[in-house]
C-alpha cells in the first residue's frame, strides 16, 4: 500500500467532495466519465473572466495580448506534458469526439474505395460512428480487431487483417467500458511497417499515467480536459505536422483562414487551420492549469496509488458472491466493470446512489463490448487518486446491502 | 376510484416510510405484483425507447377502458411501473388524458422523472398518454 500518498490533503483541493448525496458524503466512483475539478482550476476560470476576458489572436489591446499569451501558454503546457515536438501540432478542440471527427473528416478526402481502415472491438461509439460516416463517403472498408475471451484485443487477428491496403488504424489507449490498456506500442509499430497511420484515443489513459507521444511515434492522439481535472468542452488533437498539413479542416470560419475572397479562401497555418471560430479560451487556459496540478502531484505517484486502489477493490468485490468482473487483466487502469448474478445493473446503480455512491451503469457507449460479453450492460466503478480505501469498503458494504435488497 | 384517489392512496402508503430503504423495499415488493406479460408481447414494437433497462408496454381497449400490460428487466423500474399501472390501468382514455404525474414527486421519486435516469418513467408515462390519445380517437 502506498503510504507516501497524502490523499486526505489532496481531497481538500476538491470542493465537490464536501457535498452530501441523500444525506451521505459523496463517494465519487464515476471518474472515467468525468474527473472532478480542483479549486485551482475553478479559480483559474474565474480569474480569466474577472481579470483578462478577451478574444485572442486578433486584438491589439493589452487584454487581448494577455488572453492570447495565456492561451498559447496552455498549448505549450500540453506540448510539454505529452512530449510533443512542435506546439503547432497541438490543436485545441471541444474534446475527444471533436478531435476524432477532424481526423476522420480529413481522411475521408484522402481515402479511396480500395483502402481499408481498422478499428478495435473495444471502442467507444465516438470512435466508431465518425468512421462509419467516413467510409460511406470514401467507400473504404472497415475492419475490426476482435476481442479475446477476457476482452483483450486479439493481436494475432490484428496481424491477419493488417495489410498494405490499411491506411489508418484507430483505437482507444484504454477501453472506457473495461479499463483495459491496449498494447498500442505494438499496434503502432506493426501498422507503420505496413504504411498505415494510427490514431490513439487517449480519453481514458491520459489521466492515469504519463504519455510520451514522440516516443510512441503515434500519428494522431487525442484526449479531453474534463477527464484530466480540467473543464468540460475542451480537449486537444495531436497530429504529426505533415499529416495535419495534408488534411482539410473540418470547420470553416474565422481564425482558420489566412486570406478570403468570394472565390477562394487560403487556410491559416497550423494550428489555427483547425481552430475555426472563437475557442473555449478560459477552458483551454484552465486545461493548462489542470495539467500543472496533476504534474504537481506527479502522474507516477497517481498511477501507483490508483493501482493500489484497484487491487484493493478487486480483492474486496470478489468476496461478494455472484459478482462477475468483466475485462480482468494485469494491464488495466483503475476501473471495475461488473454485474451481480440475477440483478440488473440499473437496479444496482440506482440503489448505490441512495448510499451516496456514484457509479455508471449501462452500456458505457460501447455496445459491441457488451455484445461480446453477452450482457445488456454493467456497473462501472472507476477510481481515481481522489478516492480512498475507506470509500471502497463503503462500496463493498453498500453492495452487500443492495444485493440482499434485490435478491 | 378515480385516478386522483388512486394517486392519493399511493401517497398515503408512502407516508409510512421513514427512510429510503423502506421505500425501495416497498417498490421492490410492488414489482412482484405486476401482471404477467407473455414473451410474445415483449416485442420490438412494445419496447419503450430511451430506457437503460428494457421496458415493454402493451395496451388494448376492453369495454371502453385501456388495459395495460408492462414489464422491465430491472426490478426498481418494474416496481415503478407497477405504481403507474395501479393508477392508470383500466381507465377511460379521457381520464388518463386529464391526469398528471404530480404524485410521483409527492412520494419522493422525482429523481426517476429526470431525463438523465433513462429509466423510462417519463417515456412510459408519455407512452401511456399516447395510447390514451390514440384510443380516444378510435
Amino acid at each position: 500500500m502506498n503510504l507516501s500518498f497524502d490523499v486526505e490533503k489532496i481531497r481538500q483541493d476538491f470542493p465537490i467532495l464536501s457535498k452530501k448525496i441523500n444525506n451521505k458524503p459523496l463517494i465519487y466512483f464515476d471518474n472515467a466519465a468525468t474527473s472532478q475539478t480542483p479549486i485551482c482550476v475553478i479559480d483559474c476560470i474565474k480569474d480569466y473572466y474577472e481579470k483578462y476576458n478577451s478574444n485572442i489572436h486578433r486584438g491589439v489591446h493589452s487584454l487581448s495580448d494577455e488572453a492570447t499569451s495565456a492561451y498559447e501558454d496552455a498549448r505549450n503546457k500540453v506540448k510539454d506534458h505529452f512530449n510533443i515536438k512542435y506546439s503547432e501540432e497541438v490543436i485545441f478542440t471541444s474534446g475527444t469526439t471533436h478531435s476524432i471527427n477532424i481526423v476522420s473528416n480529413g481522411f475521408s478526402k484522402i481515402l479511396t474505395k480500395n483502402d481499408e481502415i481498422i478499428v478495435s472491438g473495444l471502442e467507444h461509439h465516438s470512435n466508431i460512428v465518425p468512421w462509419q460516416m467516413m467510409i460511406k463517403s470514401s467507400g473504404a472498408k472497415l475492419k475490426v480487431i476482435p476481442l479475446m475471451e477476457n476482452g483483450e484485443l486479439d493481436m494475432d487477428e490484428f496481424a491477419n487483417i493488417l495489410s498494405h491496403k490499411t491506411k489508418i488504424v484507430f483505437l482507444n489507449h484504454v477501453s472506457n467500458a473495461l479499463g483495459l490498456i491496449n498494447p498500442i506500442e505494438k499496434i503502432i509499430n506493426m501498422s507503420h511497417e505496413k504504411g498505415a497511420y494510427v490514431l490513439i484515443d487517449g480519453a481514458q489513459s491520459a489521466a492515469h499515467f504519463k504519455i510520451d507521444l514522440q516516443k510512441l511515434n503515434v500519428d494522431f492522439f487525442t484526449a479531453s480536459a474534463h477527464k484530466l481535472c480540467g473543464p468540460t468542452g475542451v480537449g486537444f488533437l495531436y497530429g504529426k505536422k505533415e499529416l495535419l498539413h495534408r488534411m482539410e479542416p473540418l470547420m470553416g470560419g474565422g481564425e482558420m483562414i489566412s486570406d478570403v475572397t468570394f472565390s477562394k479562401t487560403t487556410y491559416a497555418d497550423l494550428p489555427h487551420k483547425f481552430e475555426a471560430g472563437t475557442p473555449n479560451i478560459s477552458g483551454v487556459i484552465a486545461f493548462g492549469r489542470a495539467l500543472d496540478y496533476l504534474n504537481g502531484i506527479g502522474l507516477e505517484k497517481i498511477e501507483n496509488y490508483e493501482n493500489d486502489l484497484l487491487d484493493y477493490a478487486n480483492s474486496k468485490l470478489k468476496q461478494i458472491e455472484g459478482l462477475k468482473i468483466y475485462g480482468e487483466s494485469k494491464n488495466k487502469t483503475s476501473v471495475i466493470s461488473f454485474n451481480i448474478e440475477g440483478i440488473h445493473s440499473y437496479d444496482i446503480g440506482a440503489l448505490l446512489d441512495k448510499f451516496g455512491i456514484a457509479v455508471r451503469t449501462g452500456q458505457h457507449c460501447a455496445q459491441p463490448i457488451m455484445d461480446h460479453f453477452g450482457v445488456d450492460g454493467t456497473v462501472r466503478a472507476s477510481f481515481s487518486f481522489i478516492n480512498t480505501f475507506q470509500e471502497i469498503d463503503d462500496l463493498f458494504e453498500a453492495l452487500k446491502k443492495v444485493k440482499s435488497m434485490l435478491s | 376510484m378515480t385516478i386522483e384517489n388512486a394517486q392519493k392512496d399511493i401517497i398515503d402508503n408512502f407516508l409510512f416510510f421513514d427512510d429510503w430503504t423502506q421505500k425501495y423495499e416497498y417498490i421492490i415488493e410492488l414489482s412482484k405484483d405486476l401482471e404477467f406479460m407473455s414473451e410474445n408481447l415483449k416485442s420490438e414494437d412494445n419496447l419503450i425507447k430511451g430506457c437503460q433497462s428494457k421496458v415493454w408496454l402493451h395496451a388494448e381497449m376492453v369495454n371502453g377502458k385501456i388495459n395495460f400490460l408492462a414489464d422491465s428487466e430491472a426490478i426498481i423500474t418494474k416496481g415503478i411501473i407497477s405504481i403507474l399501472l395501479n393508477v392508470f390501468n383500466n381507465r377511460k382514455p379521457q381520464e388518463i388524458l386529464d391526469s398528471d404525474m404530480g404524485f410521483i414527486e409527492k412520494i419522493g421519486l422525482k429523481e426517476h422523472l429526470s431525463p438523465n435516469r433513462a429509466n423510462g418513467l417519463s417515456s412510459m408515462y408519455k407512452q401511456i398518454k399516447f395510447y390514451a390519445l390514440a384510443f380516444s380517437k378510435s
